[in-house]
């Protein structure tokens, strides 16, 4: 394996995605913590074909492996975070078949459809920053990042959802996806400010 | 979480034949097979180590036959892999039946509904800490004759209907009172055939054995619901409590379905969630309020009989009121529809 992660976490923090870039150093500890507890990938694992942000990966994977460690630690796309790891503050946020889940209480081996993360938002064009996350730029809507790349993938379904006509539903559409810095009213706002754009495609 | 073999069913009698291979356990916690859809509460309590199979089928490809939502004149019919979000925004789900359209609306989050199936929802496993959190050594739910830590414990969240002394775990989930309140039946698959069965008889109180949570048989796949139509689904809603007011669980619910003819009660159908150890029907209330004129004494009347069998514990005592409140608003409100 000449390069273990195809896609860097500093090629992504380069390529302009990498919002949550302030907390990196927090996230690689509490990673490391939980890894260990896990026994290593034993003799039966299972074929997956996994197709991410519009690459086909053909893995072996540990039938326990989540698709956020998957996406994590085999694939190397560090941008879905884990915060809770029992679905309980949306961290890990991805799209499957377009739609937003959970990709800590996903198994890899039992996905079925295309996956989106925070690093495929903006699709062909990874240089550019996708409307919602300029939104979360220009509205100032996090404080230290960890959250962010799950809120982006949970605020742009929410949009095709049809879930952003008012603040009040931007913020039930939203609940599944804490942040602890609380910068709630600048989420809601960034949602405001991408909901239009997204909708005219 | 603990090693497991992973396998994908084909169809519904491939899945019920891989999961009855083994001998089980009377204890549903310790099922050796598990049935993987959404995974939302599976995955979850494996990672707990509450849950520890040892096989795990995926029933996803299931979908296409039984994850149909079917709104037609004698009833709802909902494919057991229907998804939750799928089935809340059904345009003739919330016109004609808008207590289960709300009930599954009100619950979890966005991400949540758009993966759990509605046949995992209602096996939703209970919230109770001691129960989620192996480091209890005493949980008669886990452990039968271990204890129950909940009775003396933190247990502001736990039920007061339908209680016993060895169990006062809260059944946490609102689709399943929406259920439970318009007489839907279920329909499951088992090694010996198809059968139907009342909803209501689907779950069990926890009595002297809590570890029992419902009537199904190891290897026994819930293939869908049926809730038969009535003069009352139209004016129907899901009233939820809870302590913020989003993402998260009832502290105190009602599921209220009324037939009426001007201001009597013609027949009303209740279900009470956040307050009881099974989804819970309110035969009693209903009897207050059937023939009647409706108002909010009369209501309050309903709702003092639907708790009339409370049994609280130290940090619970608010909720035969909170529920009792929860009632009346919900049956006011369900007057004032226009349907």
């Amino acid at each position: 394996m000449d390069e273990p992660f195809p896609v860097s976490r500093r090629r992504v923090l380069a390529g302009g995605v990498g919002v949550a870039g302030a907390s990196v150093a927090h996230a690689d500890t509490s990673l490391r913590e939980r890894t260990t507890q896990a026994p290593p990938a034993g003799p039966s694992t299972v074929a997956v074909e996994l197709e991410v942000n519009g690459d086909r990966h053909r893995l072996e994977v540990d039938p326990r492996a989540t698709l956020l460690d998957t996406l994590r630690l085999t694939l190397g796309l560090t941008g879905s975070k884990k915060g809770c790891d029992h679905g309980q503050c949306g961290a890990c946020t991805v799209h499957v078949n377009g739609r937003r889940v959970l990709s800590c209480l996903t198994l890899a081996a039992a996905v079925r459809g295309p996956v989106t993360t925070i690093e495929g938002l903006s699709g062909a064009e990874a240089s550019k920053l996708h409307p919602m996350q300029q939104a979360f730029v220009d509205q100032d809507a996090y404080q230290c990042g960890y959250c962010t790349p799950g809120q982006i993938m949970s605020a742009v379904a929410c949009v095709h959802e049809g879930r952003t006509g008012s603040d009040a539903d931007i913020r039930e559409a939203m609940s599944g996806n804490l942040c602890r810095c609380a910068a709630y009213p600048h989420i809601v706002a960034a949602v405001k400010q991408a909901a239009p754009q997204i909708a005219r495609g | 979480m603990e090693r497991f073999d992973y396998a994908r069913a084909a169809d519904p009698a491939a899945a019920v034949h891989a999961a009855s291979l083994a001998e089980a356990p009377k204890n549903e916690t310790q099922w050796p097979t598990q049935y993987l859809a959404g995974g939302t509460n599976l995955i979850d309590y494996m990672k707990l180590d509450v849950l520890r199979p040892q096989r795990v089928i995926d029933i996803n490809d299931l979908q296409d036959q039984h994850g149909a939502i079917e709104v037609a004149g004698d009833g709802l019919r909902l494919g057991a892999l229907a998804r939750m979000s799928d089935v809340a925004d059904h345009p003739d789900v919330k016109r004609d039946y808008p207590v289960i359209a709300e009930s599954l609306n009100l619950a979890a989050s966005g991400q949540i509904r758009n993966m759990a199936s509605v046949g995992g929802n209602v096996l939703q496993r209970t919230r109770c800490n001691y129960f989620r959190d192996v480091s209890y050594r005493a949980c008669n739910k886990r452990d039968p004759g271990s204890g129950c830590a909940a009775l003396e414990g933190v247990n502001r969240k736990h039920a007061v209907l339908g209680v016993s002394d060895k169990c006062i775990a809260t059944y946490p989930g609102d689709f399943a009172n929406a259920l439970v309140a318009l007489d839907a039946r279920v329909n499951v698959l088992g090694h010996r055939g198809s059968r139907t069965m009342r909803f209501e008889d689907l779950h069990r109180a926890p009595g002297d054995t809590p570890e029992i949570e419902t009537n199904l048989e190891p290897g026994d796949l819930i293939l869908g619901f049926e809730v038969p139509a009535g003069p009352w689904t139209r004016r129907s809603l899901f009233l939820k409590i809870r302590d913020r007011e989003s993402y998260e669980f009832a502290l105190a619910s009602a599921a209220v379905a009324l037939a009426m003819d001007g201001g009597t009660v013609r027949e009303a159908r209740i279900a009470l969630g956040g307050v009881a150890t099974k989804p819970w029907r309110a035969h009693e209330a209903e009897a207050v309020l059937n023939g009647k004129p409706l108002d909010e004494a009369q209501a309050r009347r309903a709702a003092d009989a639907a708790f009339a069998g409370a049994r609280t514990r130290e940090q619970n005592a608010f909720k035969p009121e909170l529920g009792r409140r929860t009632l009346v608003r919900a049956l006011m409100q369900a007057q004032a529809m226009e349907v």
